[in-house]
């Protein structure tokens, strides 16, 4: 055996850049080209491709996913799961539009779209550190020192293809643990803006359109026309994709889509209804992306670690959450997004069912709530119950849920919505094999 | 009261003079203490970088490949500086190098580089990254800056070799405030536990990939099914099996972590302390430590950690050797000759010089100095990047041309600071010189993305960070006009001419003088300035321009 340096690694960023590789294409295109080259070898994959869609019990897919990231670790009993004689402060559970569900009574106004939402009551997870869970619950892997997951947005817009000028995986009020493109590349990160209140970052050019389009010319007519002597053919197109980067880069400081980002263009009124906070500024341009035809938004909302004065700390972020949540289900329901959109909601990991002596909470994967809604989601439906008195065995999961789910039940509910083959095998750089989500949708919550 | 003010005015302007003379001083390039102008031949490279030269010529010429020309000294040098210390060499090096002899100037320059805190500090980190990763949460920041302090010290000094470096880093007991080197362990302390353990199965699965560049991480949960793991000996290989892993893990199953000892090894519980249930068992077992290959080798003295840090830097332990040449090309090419990095066959095939590197490592002490020459002086390392014939990928596959890589976000960070002063920043900088690079470039690797501990990954770059090269703020705030800060501005105003300040900025940001296309083109847009002002305009926007090229943006 002799020694080759390309040793057979089929690296996923490879079909990629041109958008144009095989996992692009989808049912009508390859029965298009079956059907008009004759080539009759190309119809099981597409019917292969057909029996995936078919496999989406409400027809067509979901579009796009807006992901409201709750940092921290929200307590499960202060949101989505409240229990009697629990220690919530006189905290009581409320009445929503979906028969018999209920929640905390900190969310009056997220209880009028609960029609729409479906909560997951048990997911259990085996990560109660916050960096390492935020990797779990974004990527639904745990992490591993081989290699590092893509984020579920990242995956989304590896498998589906599109042609805008926006970035198709935006985070907005991004932390440090921000949606990333993990194995498939720097490409699929997330475009990251802060409170969208100001201007997108970096989009404006920072002297006279004459001086900039000067510079641009001498760049690309002088300069790189140098580096490019001698090299292989195609440099660009096959090897460095910067040109390329730099007219995309121009083509989104150029486009009237950049309006997506800007609240400003929304009426006050609308505004109003999402509350005057960078999160609900957040959800609202997150359904303004969605619309222009972004795949997926992840809009974040810090401040749920509550180790201390757990009751307090969960009514202050309520006062942003609930009106924002709620307000971008109505805006998107009446815009007739929400069925091509789906909303996921919830953070990390849950939080302790007793308080501690601080009057907090303290990390409690063994249990906790994510809530999903729109696109390709039956709403009012819940799954899985927690135990309203754990007794406390972290070892024995089956004592603390009824019905446990995994993170990666999550991710292929997601991605089966969007009408993704949850359990298609990528090659990763290593050489390893990987499910996009080894997880098994969960049926009950798909329309 | 008056001699009170004058004293003290006169205080403040020798202060502000002692400030700007620092700031604006020119010409501080020493010649290396290490130095001397046969350093090659004295040393006995030449006869192993022949033997390397010799090994990639078969290949090429077995591929009817042809050879790419040898690359100008400058390039050379920006690739070394860009490999070694993270940025491209100044201005001032580069005019200090102009006055060496050409056939001498890359050793003189590796000695510089040997001498300068840049290239330890930055092949620490390049390091650590392999050893502890990235993770930099609350607890792990302090030991993670400790951890790669202390071994940017043992760089520096120069005079530990690289197996005593991952002994220490594998074996030592102690608190991580007074031994460093702990904390390649402390970091996988897990936090939610009592006691903050160690974790073995995360150590066992960093050792071997580090340090022996073997995977064995799968095997964590499972025999090998894929046939990608071959453990055993050259005559008598066989595939990996789910105890190889833990076998490995139980070295570091006796290991405790004490708030008053800090990491430290129980000798006398060790061999029962690490138990786990392997696939299709109903119950956990003990597992007894042993090492997964090249059994004859190890020796059951000391501590078990101790007994692994012996076994993993045995002199006979190729995988050692193999690993440590594979990372250093790494660092310097910005691409391993073996892909994956850590995922070297023990028994090949290997590629050329793999064998011939890894062989000198071992004679020579596990010396990294001397590795880094021999690569160095290399024909691969020292091959132009294109050429006058036709460019195949193959060319690059068999290194038959110096591979294009882009850089690393710290290395572009790096760069577009150095280029954008005159004098060298480096630990004898003004101290305000150096506080800016650091706020500077830790902001900037923040917004372009930190490629974590996927180092060599080849990717292309994305839309957010040409926009950051294009529109943000590090670029404008380091090319406008700033006469104490910036090299655009002092060039500008103290380049005798046209000729001069194009060929002045071409050097201090791509390290080469531009082509006589270039020349003219440029030459004629400045002849346009009529005013002092339109000529910082001018060369505000030439530095613009360069700094957004691919050529300033990947190693070549």
């Amino acid at each position: 055996m002799s020694w080759h340096p390309s040793a057979g690694i089929v690296n996923p960023t490879s079909d990629v850049s041109g958008c144009g590789g095989i996992s692009h294409w989808n049912r009508r295109t390859l029965l298009r080209a079956a059907g008009l080259s004759g080539f009759a070898w190309l119809t099981p994959l597409a019917h292969s491709l057909a029996r995936a869609e078919e496999r989406l019990p409400g027809g067509a897919p979901a579009k796009s996913v807006i992901v409201l990231w709750l940092q921290g670790g929200p307590s499960q009993l202060e949101t989505f799961d409240p229990h009697p004689n629990a220690e919530t402060g006189g905290m009581a559970a409320i009445e929503t539009r979906a028969p018999g569900v209920k929640i905390c009574e900190l969310y009056p106004r997220l209880a009028e779209q609960m029609d729409v939402v479906s909560l997951v009551r048990s997911v259990v997870s085996k990560e109660g550190d916050h960096e390492r869970a935020t990797y779990n619950v974004k990527t639904g892997y745990r992490p591993d020192p081989t290699l590092i997951h893509p984020s579920i947005g990242a995956v989304i817009c590896h498998q589906l293809r599109d042609d805008i000028d926006l970035p198709r995986h935006v985070s907005i009020l991004p932390n440090v643990w921000a949606a990333r493109g993990g194995y498939l590349g720097d490409q699929f990160d997330a475009f990251k803006i802060s409170d969208p209140i100001g201007p997108v970052p970096f989009v404006t050019s920072r002297v006279p359109d004459s001086r900039y389009h000067k510079r641009l010319a001498n760049l690309t007519d002088v300069v790189e026309t140098e580096f490019a002597r001698g090299r292989i053919k195609g440099l660009d197109e096959r090897r460095t994709l910067h040109q390329t980067m730099t007219a995309n880069a121009r083509r989104l400081m150029d486009s009237e889509q950049l309006k997506a980002f800007d609240v400003r263009e929304a009426p006050e009124s609308l505004r109003k209804t999402f509350g005057d906070t960078p999160f609900g500024r957040g959800c609202l341009v997150a359904a303004r992306l969605v619309k222009a035809g972004v795949r997926c938004v992840e809009v974040s909302l810090a401040g749920w670690d509550t180790h201390a004065n757990n009751h307090d700390g969960h009514r202050t972020q309520a006062e942003i959450l609930d009106p924002a949540f709620a307000a971008l289900l109505r805006h998107l329901r009446d815009d007739g997004l929400l069925d091509q959109t789906l909303v996921l909601c919830g953070g990390e990991f849950g939080r302790t069912p007793t308080l501690n002596p601080l009057g907090g909470r303290d990390h409690w994967p063994h249990g906790f709530t994510l809530a999903l809604a729109g696109g390709g989601i039956a709403g009012g439906r819940v799954v899985g119950e927690t135990n309203p008195k754990p007794d406390g065995d972290e070892k024995e999961p089956a004592r603390l849920v009824n019905d446990p789910r995994s993170i990666a039940d999550i991710h292929a509910t997601i991605l089966r919505a969007l009408g993704i083959e949850f359990d298609r095998e990528l090659i990763t750089p290593i050489g390893r094999p990987m499910k996009l989500s080894d997880g098994h949708p969960i049926d009950e919550l798909l329309a | 009261m008056w001699k009170r003010h004058l004293l003290f005015l006169i205080s403040c302007l020798a202060g502000f003079s002692a400030l700007g003379a620092n700031l604006l001083r020119t010409d501080r390039v020493r010649t290396p203490r290490h130095f001397h102008s046969e350093q090659a031949t004295a040393t006995g490279l030449s006869d192993v970088v022949d033997r390397i030269d010799g090994e990639f010529e078969s290949v090429w010429a077995a591929s009817g490949l042809q050879q790419a020309p040898k690359a100008p000294s400058l390039q050379i040098v920006r690739r070394l500086a860009l490999g070694l210390m993270g940025t491209v060499p100044s201005l001032e090096e580069i005019r200090a190098l102009q006055l060496v002899p050409p056939d001498q100037q890359i050793d003189w320059w590796l000695s510089r580089v040997f001498e300068d805190r840049r290239y330890a500090d930055y092949i620490a980190e390049r390091l650590a990254r392999a050893y502890v990763g990235t993770e930099d949460g609350p607890f792990l920041l302090f030991r993670r800056r400790r951890f790669v302090s202390w071994i940017s010290d043992q760089l520096h000094e120069g005079k530990t070799g690289y197996g005593e470096l991952v002994s220490h880093i594998i074996a030592d007991q102690g608190l991580w405030t007074d031994k460093p080197s702990v904390n390649f362990v402390t970091v996988t302390s897990d936090q939610n536990r009592d006691g903050n353990p160690p974790d073995p199965i995360r150590l066992a699965a960093r050792t071997t990939r580090a340090f022996l560049g073997v995977r064995i991480d799968c095997l964590q949960c499972h025999d090998d099914r894929l046939g990608k793991v071959a453990l055993g000996t050259a005559t008598e290989p066989r595939e990996g099996t789910q105890i190889d892993f833990h076998e490995l893990a139980a070295f570091f199953g006796g290991v405790g972590n004490n708030g008053l000892t800090g990491i430290r090894d129980e000798p006398s519980a060790a061999k029962d302390r690490y138990r786990t249930r392997l696939l299709h068992a109903e119950n956990e077992q003990i597992v007894e430590p042993r090492v997964p290959f090249q059994r004859e080798l190890w020796r059951e003295e000391g501590t078990l950690r101790q007994q692994l840090a012996a076994w993993v830097t045995h002199v006979e332990n190729r995988a050692f050797a193999r690993m440590a040449v594979n990372r250093v090309w790494a660092l310097m090419f910005g691409k391993p000759l073996v892909q994956p990095i850590d995922d070297i066959p023990l028994f090949g095939p290997f590629p050329p010089g793999l064998e011939s590197l890894a062989d000198d490592f071992v004679a020579n002490g596990y010396d990294l100095r001397r590795l880094i020459r021999l690569i160095a002086h290399s024909e691969v390392f020292q091959a132009d990047s294109r050429a006058a014939f036709e460019l195949q990928p193959m060319h690059e596959d068999l290194w038959a041309v110096f591979p294009l890589i882009r850089l690393r976000p710290e290395q572009v960070a790096g760069s577009v600071l150095q280029a954008a002063s005159l004098n060298t920043i480096d630990a004898q900088s003004n101290i305000l010189w150096q506080l800016l690079k650091f706020g500077q470039q830790n902001d900037f690797v923040q917004a372009y993305g930190d490629m974590g501990e996927d180092e060599f990954t080849d990717r292309g770059g994305t839309i957010p960070q040409r926009l950051l090269m294009m529109n943000g703020d590090l670029i404008k705030e380091r090319t406008e006009q700033n006469i104490v800060l910036n090299a655009s501005s002092r060039i500008a105003l103290f380049a005798p001419d046209h000729r001069t300040a194009i060929e002045s900025a071409y050097l201090a940001v791509l390290t080469r003088r531009p082509s006589s296309t270039e020349a003219a083109h440029f030459e004629a847009e400045f002849a346009e300035a009529r005013t002092a002002a339109d000529r910082l305009q001018a060369v505000e926007d030439l530095y613009w321009t360069l700094m957004n090229s691919t050529e300033f943006l990947w190693n070549h």
